[in-house]
């Protein structure tokens, strides 16, 4: 029986035959209806998808003239601290303009927090001036709105994850409230700063790290910011495909924060003003890469079709069907850029 | 789409300013530049392009418009505002 050399969700190699792969393409689709009660990808779609798995390419692309955007977080320091060469910031994006072809980069910094960039906005302007002088493409000024950040001892929050195994269920609640307010008040100080320094836009990323209120938190002060800076671009990346109940009781303009899958997750950030919304749709690395390609495409595609603002999917090490490695396979990378495009419909990645 | 060596920047530019899906964005960018939205993602024809409406681009000629110029090009193309652009206008009296 002929095998086809694929990946598990952690990005080792295996061969698998043909029946195994439609299988787990059938079972794919099938967990992320189930979850996010959202319809499974069609027979027609997932033969689609069988096709772009047993491709005898290594490296496959979308058809052409299907070609989408890139966007990125933490993008500036992808060359210099991750990949370790030594070059400032600025000129990483002039790689990324000019050599890489990037669409868009965002420009941040290493402690990738709002909270922690709040100390040192005056600097982080300064390069945000200097690299809109100097480059065509659009550039955001990228953070995460980290709640965890603000509890004790670092912060000046109780801390929730150790009230919650108490019992402490109102003080840990109103604990994430208190947090709330603080981040809110550092993402619209960063974000006028940044627009000040000519900021195209700015990216809050891994939106619900700390669970619903961490998601509150960046609508709260994405709205305030739309509101300042009409023109201001807005991009609202996820942590996950689920939020996390952490607070639990946290509406926002009618709807239940905690447990929304992306297309629903995608409704409030349209309601707080985003210009580009980001599913994350976790990878299991335990399973193989067909069936979280058909997985994150079933929640890419209920997400896009839902959304009337472009939707990038996240599509990094451990998202978006992308192996769970530090180096994920370029094969299973392209593949998954190709599914989530021409099948899930994505705006961009 | 590969950035300033096609129309990428430009794409991505009416999805931040205007929230437009990728369809969309591409329509309006292509009818801004006089080609269809296939053709956005030909390297070839949009150097000539951006070479003649000076949008910038890579390995550029010299005397071609950069960073900031050549943002100042896209404002007029596109029709939209570049908060960058609006800065330099404003701190150099333009505005």
């Amino acid at each position: 029986m002929q095998k086809y050399f694929t990946r598990m969700g952690d990005g080792s190699g295996i061969y698998l035959d043909a029946e195994t792969i439609r299988h787990d393409l059938e079972e794919g689709t099938a967990d992320a209806a189930s979850r996010g009660k959202i319809p499974e990808l069609t027979e027609e779609e997932r033969d689609y998808l069988y096709e772009i798995v047993v491709s005898p390419v290594n490296v496959t692309s979308i058809i052409r003239g299907k070609e989408t955007v890139t966007s990125s977080d933490s993008g500036a320091f992808k060359i210099n601290y991750q990949a370790d060469i030594s070059m400032d910031r600025a000129t990483a994006i002039q790689v990324h303009e000019k050599v890489l072809s990037a669409d868009s980069l965002d420009l941040g910094n290493i402690d990738y927090s709002y909270k922690s960039v709040k100390a040192i906005l005056h600097d982080e302007a300064k390069v945000m001036e200097n690299v809109q002088l100097n480059t065509i493409m659009p550039v955001l000024y990228g953070a995460m709105p980290n709640l965890g950040l603000y509890t004790k001892p670092d912060g000046p929050v109780d801390n929730w994850s150790e009230l919650l195994p108490l019992g402490k269920i109102d003080e840990a609640r109103a604990a994430q409230e208190e947090a709330i307010e603080y981040a809110v008040k550092d993402m619209v100080y960063v974000a006028a700063g940044m627009y000040r320094a000519g900021a195209d836009g700015i990216n809050f990323d891994t939106c619900g790290a700390s669970g619903d209120a961490d998601v509150m938190a960046a609508l709260l002060a994405i709205e305030i910011i739309k509101k300042k800076y009409p023109s201001l671009g807005i991009e609202m990346g996820m942590a996950g495909e689920f939020i996390l109940g952490m607070h639990g009781k946290l509406d926002y303009k009618g709807t239940r924060v905690a447990g929304l899958y992306p297309h629903r997750q995608v409704e409030l950030a349209e309601k707080a003003g985003v210009s580009i919304f980001g599913p994350a749709i976790n990878t299991n690395s335990n399973k193989s890469f067909p069936w979280n390609l058909a997985r994150a495409v079933t929640f890419v595609k209920a997400c896009s079709e839902a959304s009337g603002i472009p939707v990038h999917a996240n599509v990094g090490m451990g998202v978006g069907a992308t192996p769970m490695s530090p180096v994920p396979p370029v094969d299973a990378v392209s593949r998954a850029a190709k599914s989530l495009i021409e099948i899930g419909k994505a705006d961009g990645l | 789409m590969s950035g300033i060596r096609t129309a990428g920047d430009l794409v991505l530019r009416m999805q931040l300013a205007r929230g437009l899906k990728i369809e969309q964005a591409k329509e309006y960018v292509a009818s801004k530049l006089g080609v269809t939205p296939f053709e956005l993602g030909d390297c070839s024809m949009m150097r000539e392009i951006r070479q003649s409406l000076d949008l910038g681009y890579p390995m550029p000629d010299p005397g071609a418009a950069k960073g900031i110029e050549a943002k100042f090009n896209i404002v007029k193309v596109l029709g939209i505002k570049i908060n960058s652009v609006e800065n330099f206008k404003r701190k150099t009296g333009l505005q």
